[in-house]
């Protein structure tokens, strides 16, 4: 019998924003839907973020972000992921994204995108039905 | 007949209540107290009108700080504004200042906040993103221009690195011409609660409350009109705490300052009249009127009582509110007027000295200068057109609204004597007790959105499909290249032996007691950039790194 091992994201918040106030409650969130959540604190650079994801073998990374930087430094997050061969996790982001921003950060793989106002639940939802599977 | 409320409740109330039940089956405040159906003469049994209250402008100055409030002068209307280049600020603040606005206040980048020049690698991305970037005195001197220092006062949203920012105030008003006696303003200069919510720390507590209290000291004898701290609960409510941690988190790291001060051998007296506070103002109407008049009247207890102030000035809580950022939704944004005008009002209403009205558009990006002027109208309106000015602190003696303000003020205290029991504000901080509870608070409040115990108007009710994004600032993507071409003339242009000369001293002086603010001003003068000054900084006191709690 095998025992399904619980879905492992990271929550990260690059730049230079402090708001956590989000991340903190959607990694709490995640964690009561049953998966195992590391935070990363503020202030993490693109490479912070990359290795770290590759350090706790996650397979979905959820990059929170208020300042207006997202489309600097989204691209810039994928890029150091790909750099470290990390290129089979979950991609989604939350904060204040305009909505005519969204395509662009749909684009470089982030396909879910919530804004303020985002029942939890929808992201557990989310998370649940795209992480990819882990042996 | 005479009859009490609790008969009330018994036979009229009960009746119909056995009928028409209620349509939720408790309320409830924002820490989840719960609120009576009604409030009566019993609820204000014990309480006495002169030992509670008093009169505007005496001890504990719960119906405000001054004697004629708004009848004598109104509230400051201080928008926080802030965004690209010096150049581009300067041309808002005009505008603002040209709708009637009273006061100015600067909104900073991250990088200027975080102790990083323009070109650094750190900015990218970020360069007047969040506010204004500034990183020399050149920068200042073009956010000032045209603003008469003297007369206009400034209030700086800046903490790790308000000191320098400050220095680099006076050096621009020193090339104005302005009188040093004159300048009025204020830097927020909290660094403690940047530690528990607003995240724009640089070194350990220990260093950073060393630069606050050599600005309490400098300015006390160099810039008098100055508030040297605006010690802030306002990023701890935005983080999710409730109204009554919002005013036990802030007066616990304003004893921690106080007794910083103390042990560096000034006395309260002397600069306690300087302290300035800022609140948030949340969607409860009639609690956060009560949290504003209880913050006066703890504020007052502990300097008159652990301090043994004996000037009223030192006692008073002079406060800055801005409408609750977190209250506005992407949803329906035009809502977000309403919900601004209701909160300005129980600001008003709580004798704010400063107002700060948020934007309908702020759930998505910068405010337009069509919004922000919306913002501001909100304000003369019920400045000039609602008649909640006329008259002071009209609320008092409501029932609720007194017993309201009995209990956050006791549920402050509690969580003031917690914070005690622990050994003080910067010991929390280090155990994350702060920032665990208001973790707790905010996701308390999720889950009670998502089940509905809580409706946030088109958001988990009253929802409509059509999301319609009204017109957005951006900031121009180039403007971080041309920033990094400004600096690097500015680098060759300067004198940069003089430059390396003060930046030694600086570093000499990170391990000594001597004030530092002389000594950024004449860096600043020096045209040395903050980042420059920072880096020194951090070689000999490190960064402090964050506390973990999830």
């Amino acid at each position: 019998m095998t025992q399904e091992r619980p879905i492992r994201v990271l929550i990260a918040k690059p730049g230079l924003d402090g708001h956590d106030r989000g991340a903190k409650v959607v990694a709490r969130a995640l964690r009561d839907g049953g998966m195992e959540v590391i935070y990363t604190g503020i202030r993490q650079t693109p490479q912070m973020i990359a290795e770290a994801a590759l350090q706790e073998d996650v397979q979905v990374v959820g990059l929170s972000i208020l300042s207006g930087a997202h489309l600097e430094l989204f691209p810039r997050v994928v890029e150091e992921l790909k750099a470290r061969g990390v290129d089979d996790v979950l991609l989604f982001a939350g904060g204040i994204i305009p909505q005519e921003d969204i395509p662009a950060v749909n684009k470089i793989g982030f396909t879910g995108v919530f804004g303020p106002g985002t029942d939890t639940n929808d992201i557990i939802a989310f998370v649940r039905e795209h992480a990819p599977v882990r042996a | 007949m005479s009859k009490s409320t609790q008969e009330w409740l018994e036979s009229t109330w009960g009746k119909a209540i056995s009928r028409f039940p209620q349509r939720r089956p408790k309320f409830e405040s924002s820490s989840g107290v719960d609120v009576d159906p009604l409030y009566g003469p019993e609820a204000l049994a014990e309480w006495n009108y002169h030992e509670k209250l008093g009169y505007p402008g005496e001890f504990p100055f719960t119906r405000g700080v001054q004697p004629t409030m708004y009848r004598g002068r109104l509230w400051t209307m201080r928008q926080y504004a802030g965004f690209a280049d010096a150049e581009e600020s300067n041309r808002r603040y005009k505008f603002l200042l040209e709708q009637g606005q009273t006061g100015l206040s600067v909104a900073f980048d991250l990088p200027t906040q975080i102790g990083y020049d323009s070109d650094s690698p750190e900015a990218e991305g970020e360069v007047g993103k969040v506010g204004v970037a500034i990183s020399s005195l050149e920068d200042m001197e073009t956010l000032t221009n045209g603003i008469p220092m003297e007369k206009i006062t400034t209030s700086m949203t800046i903490n790790s690195t308000g000191p320098i920012l400050l220095a680099l105030y006076v050096a621009a008003a020193k090339k104005q011409g302005a009188d040093l006696s004159k300048i009025g303003g204020t830097i927020q200069n909290d660094i403690l609660k940047e530690y528990i919510a607003r995240g724009t720390y640089i070194y350990p507590p220990r260093p950073s409350l060393r630069l606050i209290t050599d600005t309490f000291a400098w300015c006390k004898d160099n810039l008098p009109e100055w508030n040297t701290i605006s010690i802030s609960g306002y990023h701890m409510r935005e983080a999710g705490c409730t109204a009554a941690q919002e005013l036990a988190f802030t007066f616990a790291d304003a004893i921690e300052y106080v007794d910083a001060a103390l042990k560096a051998g000034l006395q309260f007296d002397e600069f306690g009249g300087r302290l300035a506070f800022f609140w948030a103002c949340h969607s409860n109407f009639l609690e956060e009127v009560a949290k504003f008049r209880a913050s006066r009247r703890i504020w007052a207890q502990i300097a008159k009582e652990r301090y043994a102030s004996k000037d009223p000035r030192a006692q008073m809580v002079r406060f800055h509110t801005q409408t609750g950022g977190a209250t506005l939704t992407a949803q329906q944004p035009l809502n977000n007027l309403v919900r601004t005008t209701l909160q300005a009002m129980s600001a008003v209403l709580g004798g704010t000295q400063s107002l700060h009205t948020n934007s309908y558009d702020e759930a998505l990006a910068l405010p337009t200068e069509e919004s922000v002027e919306l913002a501001l109208r909100t304000q003369q309106i019920i400045a000039f057109e609602s008649g909640v000015a006329d008259t002071i602190d009209p609320l008092a003696g409501s029932y609720y609204i007194e017993a309201l303000t009995d209990r956050v003020e006791a549920e402050a205290w509690a969580y003031l004597k917690r914070i005690e029991d622990i050994g003080g504000a910067l010991v929390g901080i280090e155990q994350g007790f702060q920032q665990r509870e208001i973790q707790e608070s905010a996701y308390r409040l999720q889950k009670m959105t998502e089940t509905k115990d809580r409706i946030v108007v088109g958001v988990n009710d009253f929802v409509t499909d059509s999301m319609v994004e009204p017109d957005l600032m951006r900031v121009d993507p180039t403007l971080g290249k041309r920033r990094a071409q400004q600096l690097a003339a500015l680098r060759k242009r300067r004198d940069n032996t003089a430059v390396e000369r003060i930046l030694a001293r600086i570093r000499a002086a990170a391990h000594t007691d001597e004030n530092t603010m002389p000594l950024f001003i004449e860096a600043v003068e020096a045209y040395a950039t903050v980042g420059e000054i920072c880096s020194v900084l951090r070689e000999e006191w490190g960064e402090y790194q964050e506390v973990m709690t999830i």
